[in-house]
């Protein structure tokens, strides 16, 4: 008899994120940048041609990344690979599910391209990582399939409040729906428009059905180490490692920030002598904040 | 008893959980302290490089060499499979994993391929004790962006395949395996390495 193997099933597309816990995803330009994020010990990185920084700084519409440069940084790195697509951008997601990248990160970040409609990620072999404000957020990505969720944050800002607004509202939305009666967690599940049954499994699990990554404004160990503390599952770094003038040490020091989050004296130790972080923006001071993007 | 599971990062969290479901108390090894008393070590699956260097960073390299010697079992599913072996192959011209050498096979990073070719499939897997023969069972395998046992030398003794591939390999007290079976509800791996932690 010939045994069957299951391929791209949510059990491996959430699975990829489970193995990805406790560790740190890097933004990365081009093949150099990935090889000193996978030495500092990155366990995946996102290949894009533009950091958020840059995004905010040149303006215009943020597209896909070049493929040619994506393929580069997959050929230099044994670590996964990710890379973005915009907001219900399908055809773009079917160019990086062609190209066989690990992850796909339908992303805020870049301009979105369908002001109703997310990508319908249940119909991709990659699994998807997804951008949330808030649980409805979070839950409605995961109804469409996503097998990943990140908070928002404000990415390019080198600012964590953001990242920890919305990791708190998560967290606090769920304590919420724990106390819920079947009544009301019913009209939960109308008004945030997700089926009842997920609302159910979050209530049951006391926590999101997937894994959940901070991304958005973390610029230093101290917030990589704080936002582990506040209950997610890892870190995205954006702009904050190689807008920074000293690249190689600061991704080294906030992966060993986020492994020893809840140690102060090592916390301290990692922190020391790292330089400039990136130029930083104040909220109030943003033209436009990407966190708004997506719904 | 205790069995530590090695919490540098990847399925920490699933492995603890199977363990208690085995009556087994799992303890969170971050530092070399807290190998202390431990009958075994679990090292999860996740990213081998990261987990490499960062057991070298804080001076927990030695510690489980050391604890090895003196009778520690220890079992690796997938990154923590690679850590385990003597050679690891399939990184020319990229950055090279630091493993623990304890295993004498020759492992193959990311060998199926990337995400898109990670597959949940059946194995046959053979518990195998020395003092109570063989029992052959099937078991669910989750392979995800898993690498291949490409050789397996003296001393090892091969527990499962995949088709034609070595799957799970047992040397003394050290197991490895290249699928993850705390992704699934199957105990059974985790009862056996159990057994292996108290000599049986």
């Amino acid at each position: 008899m010939k045994k069957i193997a299951n391929k791209n099933t949510p059990k491996l597309k959430k699975g990829l994120a489970q193995m990805l816990k406790g560790g740190v995803i890097m933004d990365v330009v081009n093949a150099e940048q990935a090889k000193i994020a996978e030495d500092a010990g990155a366990v995946a990185v996102m290949a894009l041609e533009r950091v958020p920084s840059d995004i905010r700084k040149q303006g215009g519409v943020a597209r896909m990344s070049d493929p040619k440069m994506i393929r580069e940084i997959m050929k230099a790195v044994t670590i996964p690979v990710m890379a973005k697509v915009r907001i219900g951008h399908f055809v773009e997601a079917q160019i990086l599910e062609s190209m066989g990248v690990d992850y796909i990160d339908e992303s805020e970040v870049l301009t979105p391209a369908d002001m109703k409609y997310h990508v319908d990620k249940s119909k991709f072999k990659l699994p998807f990582v997804c951008g949330a404000r808030n649980l409805g957020e979070a839950l409605r990505r995961i109804n469409e399939g996503a097998a990943m969720i990140r908070t928002k944050g404000e990415a390019g800002t080198g600012n964590v409040v953001e990242a920890v607004t919305h990791m708190r509202k998560i967290s606090e939305e769920i304590t919420c729906l724990r106390k819920m009666t079947d009544a009301s967690l019913k009209k939960y599940a109308k008004e945030e428009r997700v089926p009842l049954e997920l609302v159910k499994e979050v209530k049951k699990l006391g926590r999101l059905t997937v894994v959940n990554f901070a991304a958005g404004g973390i610029a230093t160990p101290a917030d990589a180490a704080m936002m582990m503390q506040l209950g997610c599952d890892g870190i995205f770094v954006g702009s904050g490692i190689f807008k920074s003038s000293n690249p190689k040490a600061r991704a080294k020091a906030i992966v060993e920030a986020t492994l020893h989050f809840d140690n102060p004296e090592i916390l301290a130790k990692c922190s020391e002598g790292l330089g400039e972080a990136m130029e930083s923006l104040e909220m109030d001071k943003l033209d436009q904040k990407y966190a708004e993007r997506g719904w | 008893m205790k069995i530590g599971v090695l919490d540098i990062q990847g399925s920490v969290e699933e492995h603890i959980l199977m363990l208690k479901k085995c009556g087994i108390e799992p303890v969170s090894v971050k530092t070399s302290e807290d190998l202390k008393g431990l009958k075994g070590l679990i090292i999860p699956g996740g990213e081998s490089t990261t987990i490499g260097k960062l057991l070298k960073r804080f001076g927990l390299f030695d510690e489980i060499i050391e604890r090895a010697g003196k009778g520690m079992a220890i079992w690796g599913t997938c990154a923590g499979a690679i850590l385990l072996a003597k050679n690891v192959v399939g990184e020319e011209g990229k950055i090279a994993v630091e493993s623990l050498g304890l295993m004498n096979i020759c492992i193959e990073r990311n060998a199926y391929g990337r995400q898109v070719d990670s597959f949940e499939t059946e194995i046959e897997f053979c518990f195998f004790g020395k003092n109570r023969g063989a029992k052959t069972r099937k078991i669910p395998a989750v392979f995800i962006r898993a690498p291949k046992i490409v050789s397996v030398g003296s001393g090892a003794k091969v527990l499962a395949r995949d088709g034609a591939e070595v799957v799970a390999v047992l040397q003394g007290k050290f197991l490895a395996t290249t699928f993850h079976p705390e992704m699934t509800d199957d105990l059974s791996v985790h009862q056996f390495f159990g057994a292996i932690c108290g000599g049986i």
